[in-house]
């Protein structure tokens, strides 16, 4: 492969370096989202959240009018409720993904059992997100998916600032000095890494690092964010790992 | 009366006596008939053979025909002659006088015998020559007497029989009204309400009663259910009810003090921090519902247990650090595999971890003490997962309630979480069936899950049930 030789075509950087004197919502991008939901409050309520996160949500009430809105396309993503009057939403991501169109799906489901879950993803939703949930979780989730449908190059280093993960060499430095991180300490500043700039939650943590799909009693994750933030961190300046209050964890150059 | 109408055993009892007094009588008749006619064939032949006897006799001679009717008479007792002549003078016979018989005829005729009532005779009237006449008869009375006698007397039993019966049948429907009548007298009491009634028992162990005694065992079992679903949603309305107050409360709180911002934020901060621990409270409910066996799909999964545990212990490992505990894990280095859903065993295992280092975090003693262990082991073959601290521990009393559905011991309510962690650990035991065994680590607790083999389906049921 010579793509895996460290090259600066190989190494994504992340975008944020040149806003980060911005705060965080002159920085995002704006998505253009279609929310298909019922539930005439809550999908307002989510098109007034997305808003004010920076980011243009269209809004069909039933499947049927959904299906020929995502037909039209242009969104980033699709925030799809799964049970809807007229078509329900395991059908309309089915019909777009038989149609070839790969646009990110949110599946949104008051049914939150393994079982459902796994369902909702073989018909084609990219992440499944159980009602009730939390406004920051489903824009961290959004965000994520979007960021994730851009054609990746073959990367080989994450870098944000002077953090460099190698993942040919599984190899950490910071500012030069190599880090010794344990497996799974990897995959956490991995993940978190490969989502740069963008808001990681605690349960994305459990779901991607550790393939949990359940609610540990305790906030679990923090203590591994601490240790790992113990060892980037510590000694380096300026911070890189950041706690978002109320969110979940965000690892982007510049101090806080 | 409406009752012996409506009495489905009574009419059936009813119909069953008319055809049994029907075919009776049938068959009575039939009897008297074949009886009498048979007789009455014996007789005619009777007369025919005298008849024939007396015309030869008399072929030589009016002489020879007196001699053997005299001959006769002397000898049958019940056989009838007269040989008379043309102006009706008797010349030899015991027949008194000549009967109305029409001539070649065999009939019935009645006559007088002297010093007795009328009896009844068949019997046949020839011409013998020209000037005189016979008759040859036989005296059927006591036949006659017997035919009657056969007919009553049949009847009389079927009567009796249909009177028996009848009897019978009302005596049966009285005691079985009588006993059915408890069992519908106090299923109306339950229907009513009153779940504790029982129906009475004679003893007698026949069908009923051991109806009655089986319809009892169901309602003990109706009973303690009914007991047990009311334990679960006073568990579960509990369980949502005091933090859905205490939501409320902040939320009031926060509304009061909405002039200043910097208070009324913290307030809708914790509104929201509450309705978080509402819905995972709500999730654990819902998923320990969902786990009810017979409800959740078997597990087929394939899972190295001993993988899954070292997972889970890598998770916790550093919470248990961060409270001055040690999470020593210790597995065997080949997979164990168990039927299972990686998810929902995860969680459990996950649960126990959790509760072991809650429960002893700040536990008083030597090192040894700070430690809490999780096991995976296969021992004779069977595969066992220990997770032990020396926390405080379940008082033996409270185990068995610790494994119940919704159930959380009053004392984990001091302390983060939902309080259901056992109970959920429990349900997915259950689902695995998997033994899963409270014990004592002296002090703290130990538990202990123990699965059935792989691919040979156990029908163990956990040993608290």
């Amino acid at each position: 492969m010579a793509a895996a030789r460290v090259g600066t075509d190989a190494i994504r950087v992340c975008p944020f370096s040149v806003f980060n004197s911005l705060g965080n919502k002159e920085a995002v991008t704006p998505m253009r989202l279609l929310i298909i939901e019922d539930d005439r409050e809550t999908a307002q309520f989510l098109q007034k959240s997305l808003k004010e996160s920076g980011h243009v949500a269209e809004v069909a009430h039933d499947g049927a009018t959904g299906l020929s809105m995502a037909e039209g396309g242009g969104y980033d993503a699709l925030i799809v409720d799964r049970m809807l009057p007229v078509k329900d939403g395991l059908s309309i991501v089915q019909e777009r993904r038989a149609a070839g169109d790969r646009t990110p799906v949110l599946i949104l489901s008051a049914l939150g059992q393994v079982d459902d879950r796994v369902k909702g993803l073989r018909a084609g939703g990219d992440d499944y997100l159980t009602k009730p949930y939390a406004y920051a979780e489903l824009l961290a989730r959004i965000e994520a998916l979007v960021r994730r449908n851009v054609p990746e190059e073959q990367t080989t280093r994450y870098v944000v600032a002077d953090l460099v993960l190698d993942r040919l060499s599984h190899k950490v430095t910071r500012a030069g000095q190599p880090l010794t991180l344990q497996p799974r300490e990897y995959r956490l500043l991995e993940y978190l890494m490969r989502n740069a700039g963008q808001v990681v939650t605690r349960t994305m943590l459990l779901e991607n690092v550790w393939d949990y799909h359940f609610d540990p009693q305790t906030n679990v994750i923090d203590v591994h964010i601490s240790r790992l933030r113990t060892k980037i961190d510590k000694g380096f300046d300026p911070p890189l790992l950041h706690t978002v209050r109320g969110s979940g964890y965000m690892i982007r150059p510049g101090g806080a | 009366m409406h009752n012996l109408l409506t009495s489905g055993p009574l009419r059936l009892m009813l119909l069953a006596t008319a055809a049994l007094l029907a075919l009776g009588l049938c068959l009575v008749n039939e009897i008297a008939d074949q009886a009498n006619s048979a007789l009455a064939r014996r007789t005619v032949a009777a007369i025919e053979s005298d008849h024939a006897i007396l015309a030869a006799a008399g072929r030589d001679g009016i002489d020879g025909m007196v001699e053997r009717i005299n001959e006769f008479a002397a000898r049958t007792q019940a056989g009838l002659y007269r040989l008379q002549r043309a102006d009706g003078q008797m010349i030899a016979g015991n027949l008194a006088a000549w009967p109305a018989l029409s001539a070649d005829r065999t009939a019935t005729f009645n006559y007088t015998p002297s010093g007795a009532g009328k009896r009844l005779a068949v019997g046949i009237a020839t011409e013998v020559g020209n000037d005189h006449r016979l008759i040859v008869a036989r005296d059927i009375e006591d036949q006659r007497a017997l035919a009657i006698r056969i007919r009553w007397l049949g009847w009389l039993g079927v009567a009796g029989l249909a009177v028996a019966g009848l009897v019978i049948g009302l005596l049966a429907r009285r005691v079985l009204l009588g006993k059915i009548g408890t069992i519908t007298a106090t299923s109306r009491a339950i229907m009513a309400g009153d779940l504790s009634r029982r129906i009475d028992r004679d003893g007698s162990s026949d069908e009923v009663d051991q109806l009655a005694g089986n319809l009892n065992d169901m309602l003990t079992r109706i009973e303690s259910l009914m007991a047990a679903l009311r334990e679960v949603s006073d568990n579960i309305a509990h369980d949502l009810r005091t933090p859905l107050n205490r939501l409320r409360n902040t939320a009031e709180d926060a509304l009061r003090q909405s002039r200043d911002s910097t208070a009324a934020r913290a307030g809708l901060e914790k509104v929201i921090e509450q309705a978080d621990e509402l819905i995972k409270t709500f999730n654990a409910l819902l998923l320990i519902a969902r786990l009810e066996p017979g409800d959740a799909v078997t597990p087929t999964e394939e899972v190295d247990l001993a993988a899954l545990a070292a997972d889970v212990g890598e998770l916790y490992e550093p919470v248990a650090d961060e409270v001055g505990l040690v999470l020593k894990v210790s597995v065997p280095p080949a997979p164990l595999h168990v039927a299972a859903n990686r998810q929902l065993l995860g969680q459990a295992v996950a649960n126990l971890v959790d509760n072991a280092i809650k429960y002893s975090s700040g536990t008083e003693g030597p090192p040894a003490s700070h430690m809490v262990t999780l096991d995976v082991e296969e021992r004779y073959g069977k595969i066992t997962l220990t997770v032990a601290d020396h926390g405080p521990g379940i008082p033996h009393a409270d185990r068995d309630r610790a494994l119940k559905r919704f159930v959380r011991l009053e004392k984990s309510r001091s302390l983060p979480g939902t309080g259901l962690g056992l109970s959920l650990v429990a349900a997915v035991a259950r689902m695995h069936r998997a033994t899963l065994l409270l014990g004592d680590n002296s002090p703290g607790l130990k538990v202990t899950m123990q699965f059935p083999h792989m691919g040979r389906p156990s029908h163990a049921t956990p040993a608290h049930e």
